[in-house]
């Protein structure tokens, strides 16, 4: 073998200590002799089941107790920020859409929420109905996501299965309503892509009978069960002063018993006119992270239920003509497409509508230069969007303030001085999505 | 006689007002005081007041950020360091890297933008650690995509990109990269390169 084996093995004993590579084989052709009472340094991830996607933790043990705790992200980091400033306003929907992808309908109202600021347009009631739906809908999905892993890291196969399953419902909803199950690019500046079509309303009303029993169900499963309890209650501990500090907002911020919430403090989509509460608790620990999340979803139907009773008739677009997107889109068995009425239009009656069509497609609009921060309560808390316009058809800078990227920074005041297993639970509690991390 | 000076008051001039673009009046009181406070504790370290959609921006000589940073916390409430980012505004500022810092004042519910500006080729600006410990990665992100340098920070490495990676990706100056594309028999170019109508 000759020194030009990249992948060779290296002596690298003589700078940090043993190394040990575990990769699957039985403990005792692992560790020849005991590792004793030294101080190791596991490395989990970035490649594990239980750390939520691409997220590696450093951790020094003694025993089984963590020492310290590092973080290493940026496996996942896709240059989405850097890529909006080359693509013009509309098209940044779909590139925001993928960042946090558990949430995607909330990075589209929030960077909306941004350029119809920017443009100092106000949007038909009707699409900020459809938006608060889709949003509570989404809020669903996603904690029934955190409920299903979680569940898994734990231990609790059944619950993911029931998770995955009702989250099913949901997106088959958001299918029928936007064409697709995730990343819908279905929130548009000035309003929504396409109407409602017939028959999601039922679809809806379904799931509204549906959900609460088998929110029940979940509860009766693992609310008094003793190992869910005793691998929750008490495990990743942070108060008050702990979570302000560390900028940590969402239900974490609510398990330490502040009942900030922006749908309440900042409202935005008329979310004051709607009838909901915040729940809170005072335990800070991961068993009351859960409780929340499991109510936060019935105050999510709650609010499902009173924007299905609230939608009127009317258009989901603004009605000015240079910024509505000109295509009538159509909904097909394959998802969203062009509407064959407007092409004839264009194609065949009218050159002006075809000229009108083709600049605001290929150029889009101008933005007045200016920036604002335009703030939403995502699943996992604050969700800010940055966005400064220089006049042009692209935006200048989009920056996204993500809760999972602050929240993660509290995971070492979580799992130092504690057991390696909790670190799983306290991880877990946070609910970090490593796309919208790492961005 | 005396002719010993160094007890008596000394008469200073009164710092120059910042210039104040846009409707201040439309604030509320809490902007108002938000305004006076930062012009009390920063001085001349206020270079301009924006307000702009609604929203109060101050821009601040990176000298005075800290004092002006510490009398918002401490006395207009902003517990909440929302967000650091950068901007650059190549072409449109001397001063072209741009410290954004996003406060929020959850007991009053209300909101306020910082804004340092620094050169390139002296990008430093001090870190708010101290006053807000979630700034922590905030900076660590600014300085990986920008280069600017927050002094103080207790680790200012990098964060998204790897450790040995040349150069910061979001300057302006910075290229997106891409490789054309055929598409029908047709080449279409890289984003970067395809027409723009500045």
């Amino acid at each position: 073998m000759g020194v030009s084996d990249l992948y060779a093995p290296t002596d690298t004993a003589a700078d940090e200590g043993r190394v040990i590579t575990v990769q699957g084989q039985d403990w005792d052709e692992v560790f020849g002799t005991p590792v004793g009472d030294e101080r190791i340094v596991l490395n989990m991830g970035p490649q594990h089941p239980s750390t939520h996607g691409v997220l590696r933790l450093v951790l020094e043990l003694e025993g089984e107790s963590v020492i310290s705790c590092r973080l290493v992200i940026g496996y996942l980091h896709t240059g989405i920020e850097k890529t909006t400033e080359y693509r013009n306003w509309v098209q940044g929907t779909t590139l925001v859409t993928r960042m946090d992808y558990l949430s995607p309908l909330f990075n589209e109202t929030a960077y909306c929420l941004a350029v119809e600021k920017l443009l100092g347009v106000e949007v038909p009631e009707r699409a900020t109905t459809i938006r608060v739906l889709l949003m509570e809908l989404q809020r669903i999905a996603s904690h029934l996501v955190w409920l299903a892993t979680t569940g898994l890291e734990l231990g609790a196969l059944s619950i993911m299965l029931y998770g995955w399953r009702e989250r099913e419902l949901i997106l088959d909803i958001l299918e029928l309503v936007t064409g697709l199950r995730m990343n819908h690019a279905y929130v548009r500046p000035g309003g929504v892509a396409v109407d409602l079509p017939a028959g999601v309303e039922e679809k809806i009303r379904d799931f509204l009978t549906i959900m609460p029993k088998r929110l029940e169900e979940y509860e009766d499963l693992l609310s008094a069960n003793p190992i869910w309890v005793r691998r929750t209650r008490g495990i990743g501990y942070l108060d008050l002063t702990g979570a302000v500090a560390l900028g940590v907002t969402g239900p974490m911020l609510r398990s330490a018993g502040y009942d900030y919430d922006l749908r309440k403090a900042e409202p935005y989509c008329g979310y004051e006119t709607y009838d909901f509460d915040v729940p809170t608790s005072t335990d800070c620990d991961v068993y009351s992270r859960y409780v929340l999340r499991m109510q936060e979803m019935r105050e999510s139907l709650k609010i499902v239920s009173q924007a299905l009773d609230r939608l009127r008739p009317g258009p989901v677009m603004v009605a000015d003509k240079k910024i509505a997107w000109p295509s009538q889109l159509a909904l097909g068995p394959d998802g969203l497409g062009n509407s064959l009425d407007h092409v004839r239009r264009i194609m065949a009656d009218s050159m002006e509508a075809l000229i009108h069509h083709f600049k605001l497609v290929t150029e889009g609009f101008r933005v007045p230069a200016g920036q604002v921060y335009v703030p939403v309560e995502s699943p996992r808390g604050e969700l800010g969007y940055h966005v400064v316009a220089d006049g042009s058809n692209r935006p200048f800078r989009v920056h996204v303030r993500d809760p999972s990227f602050v929240n993660l920074q509290a995971v070492p005041a979580l799992v130092e001085g504690g057991l390696i297993a909790d670190v799983i639970a306290a991880v877990a509690s946070i609910d970090p999505v490593m796309g919208g991390v790492d961005r | 006689m005396t002719s010993d000076t160094s007890g008596m008051p000394r008469h200073t001039t009164s710092p120059r007002p910042a210039p104040v673009i846009g409707a201040l009046e439309d604030l509320d009181a809490w902007a108002h005081g938000a305004v006076a406070a930062v012009n009390k504790a920063a001085g001349d370290g206020v270079e301009r007041i924006v307000v702009d959609r609604g929203e109060l921006t101050l821009h601040l000589d990176r000298a005075a950020l800290i004092a002006a940073a510490q009398v918002l916390r401490d006395e207009l409430r902003c517990e909440l360091l929302s967000s650091v980012s950068g901007v650059d505004y190549l072409g449109v500022d001397e001063r072209r890297l741009h410290a954004v810092y996003h406060l929020t004042s959850m007991t009053y519910r209300k909101r306020v933008r910082l804004e340092v500006a620094v050169t390139v080729e002296d990008p430093h600006v001090p870190s708010v650690v101290g006053i807000w410990p979630t700034a922590d990665w905030h900076e660590r992100e600014t300085y990986d995509f920008f280069g600017i340098v927050f002094d103080g920070h207790p680790a200012l490495t990098r964060i998204q990109m790897p450790d040995d990676w040349d150069g910061h990706p979001q300057r302006k100056d910075y290229p997106l990269g891409g490789v054309p594309v055929e598409y029908h028999g047709a080449q279409i170019p890289p984003p970067e390169e395809r027409r723009a109508w500045a």
